[in-house]
């Protein structure tokens, strides 16, 4: 009987969003199609596993120092090398896959309902409050991103946090402005008219009909610019107004090992590897996954 | 479409109020003691006191503001406490250091990136595009000072082949100044040896800017051009028997063209983005470097100074961008 009932669930859940289905598997097909976005996806997944077990991965505790075994060239012991104060390299390396990870986490997090917010408050509303969002996004891109968020994160004191609120108010306008476009075309639409008709209220409308047909814009452009963010973040720690030391940063690592460049190029280097393999994945994945969004590509590959 | 230019060009006019003012507002919350800075902090009260009525420093925020408007408007953001000099001045020295590096690599970016980018649309999915095509991959997901290292630990160090960093050689004086571009300044002074050894000095930066702007231009060109090659009337143009060279460079490159002039000034602002970095990493005395070192030494004056002066060349190029758009295009109408 309870087997009946959920099984009926299931077929008329599947009859009412058959359209969806078929969406999500023709994505899935298109992915696995695309070596380059599959070897993106392989690079992110393995980066994520990095990120989680890092402690069952790591060979060493990547703060702990060891002045014996400083600056040891890579060996069977520590597969990277070891840096100016005996930490094992590639231990920190793990680590910091952690650390990126949550760069981009937190600045998505501040920006995707920052920019949607406002984004949907401008293309919906018009007028004035339009005009005013908009100059702002229009001021904050004015500036290189990395000299705004190099002086936001000088403001309020250089440290990981705050480097990610900088990086994060130098991005919200990117969102912004998608959210906008995409509500200005959705709300000339025959069914918000209807619903208005019904007698939604516009919260509702924002919230119901046009914020979820705005997110695959957002999220296509967001994974487009993971790999930024994390190239902004090791610039900015690169040059000392970023994370602090001991910090297992990947722009924190080649900054302090510059200094052993000509000597131990293990120090600078392997860390440049991780932030290059990394942006490379997100960028490919990216890529992918805007191909895959376009419909010009959806129409052809059917 | 004269009623866009005129709104875009208000719009350049507003931004940059935006800026100067946000510019303001960011140099107020850092947490820098300029007084302290210059007097020692165990200073009399009295002078402490003098000296913040000279700086205009014991005024209402309001007041403060307007001084500082003021200032921007005559170019004047007063004296540097690390160079002790006015900080226009200094921006008069390092700004065409930027500039020289940046044309350089925006001439190599768009030289390479427009040929790679042509012969990959036209060779697609053959090997020179799928070489072509990781090669920009990976010059996208570079980080610019990290390449930066690379290449003065392998074409420096190894190979002998760029100088360690600098602007000259220690040998060499600096051109007389006209324009503050060496490789311009050395040629009208007709020192040609400055002009081989400026030249040799923006080797490595400008190559770390250049691959980088490269890859992003080669990406551009390629789409467009893919794009422009699957119209019919290059099917036509073909089918007329015209030869596939003219095809590829009269009709199919011409109407490509569009998108890539609008990447080139985008390049722009990455490279003032990204000269931060790379100065900062070959010790090349620009704009770059001097704001990098405004900030870590909390030199409130001049980082006010390089941060309105990158961001208005930054608000210039797309302002420049977004104007040849609208005249290039016979198609947008405004």
């Amino acid at each position: 009987m309870n087997k009946d009932i959920s099984q009926n669930w299931i077929a008329s859940w599947q009859k009412r969003h058959s359209s969806e289905v078929s969406d999500v598997k023709e994505t899935l097909y298109l992915i696995k199609k695309s070596p380059m976005t599959m070897i993106g996806l392989a690079i992110i997944l393995i980066l994520v596993t990095v990120a989680i077990f890092a402690p069952y991965i790591a060979p060493y505790n990547p703060v702990t120092m060891n002045l014996d075994k400083r600056l040891a060239p890579p060996s069977k012991d520590n597969l990277l090398g070891t840096d100016e104060l005996g930490r094992d390299i590639l231990s920190r390396i793990i680590y910091g896959a952690g650390v990126a990870l949550k760069i981009i986490f937190i600045v998505l997090a501040i920006d995707l309902p920052l920019g949607i917010l406002l984004g949907l408050m401008a293309g919906y509303f018009g007028g004035w409050i339009d005009e005013i969002i908009m100059r702002i996004a229009d001021i904050f891109m004015a500036f290189p991103r990395l000299i705004l968020a190099m002086a936001i994160g000088t403001a309020l004191g250089p440290n990981l946090k705050n480097t990610m609120i900088a990086i994060a108010l130098t991005m919200w306008p990117v969102y912004a402005r998608l959210a906008r476009g995409e509500t200005l075309s959705i709300k000339e639409r025959t069914f918000i008219e209807a619903e208005r008709a019904l007698g939604s209220s516009n919260l509702k409308i924002l919230v119901f009909n046009i914020l979820p047909l705005c997110f695959s814009t957002l999220i296509v452009r967001a994974t487009l610019d993971m790999g930024n963010i994390i190239r902004i973040a090791a610039g900015m720690s690169f040059l000392g107004l970023g994370a602090q030391p001991p910090t297992p940063d990947w722009g924190l690592m080649i900054s302090s090992g510059r200094n052993f460049l000509i000597n131990q190029w293990w120090v600078p280097t392997f860390p440049g590897f991780a932030i290059l393999l990394t942006v490379f994945g997100f960028n490919l994945l990216g890529d992918g996954i805007r191909d895959i969004s376009d419909p010009h590509l959806r129409r052809g590959k059917k | 479409m004269l009623k866009y230019l005129i709104k875009r060009l208000m719009l350049f006019v507003i931004v940059i109020f935006g800026v100067v003012t946000v510019t303001f507002f960011l140099s107020h919350v850092i947490p820098a003691d300029p007084v302290g800075a210059i007097l020692g902090e165990n200073a009399p009260q009295e002078l402490v006191e003098k000296m913040e009525r000279e700086l205009g420093l014991d005024l209402p925020l309001d007041q403060q503001y307007i001084r500082y408007l003021k200032g921007i408007i005559n170019w004047d953001f007063g004296m540097s406490l690390r160079t002790q000099r006015p900080v226009s001045k200094d921006m008069r020295i390092y700004f065409p250091a930027t500039m020289e590096l940046a044309f350089f690599a925006l001439f190599i970016a768009i030289i390479l990136g427009v040929a790679i980018g042509i012969i990959s649309a036209v060779k697609r999915n053959q090997l020179p595009d799928n070489i072509s095509r990781i090669f920009s991959l990976i010059g996208i997901s570079m980080p610019a000072f990290w390449l930066g290292l690379l290449f003065i630990l392998i074409l420096y160090y190894h190979l002998g082949l760029i100088p360690a960093g600098g602007r000259l050689s220690p040998s060499i004086s600096p051109p007389p100044m006209v324009s503050g571009l060496y490789l311009l300044d050395s040629l009208i002074a007709g020192e040609f040896k400055t002009f081989w050894d400026a030249l040799y000095h923006l080797l490595g930066p400008g190559l770390v800017l250049g691959w980088i702007q490269t890859a992003y231009i080669c990406r551009v060109t390629r789409s467009s051009m893919l794009e422009v090659l699957n119209e019919e009337y290059i099917r036509t143009a073909r089918v007329k028997g015209l030869k596939e060279k003219i095809v590829i460079f009269r009709h199919a490159f011409k109407n490509a063209l569009i998108p890539v002039i609008t990447m080139v000034g985008i390049s722009f602002g990455y490279l003032l983005e990204g000269s931060v970095l790379t100065e900062t990493v070959f010790g090349y005395p620009g704009l770059g470097r001097y704001a990098v070192n405004s900030f870590l030494s909390l030199d409130l004056n001049s980082v006010i100074g390089s941060v309105t002066l990158i961001a208005i060349c930054y608000a210039s190029s797309n302002l420049i961008v977004d104007m040849l758009y609208a005249v290039l295009d016979p198609r947008i109408k405004y």
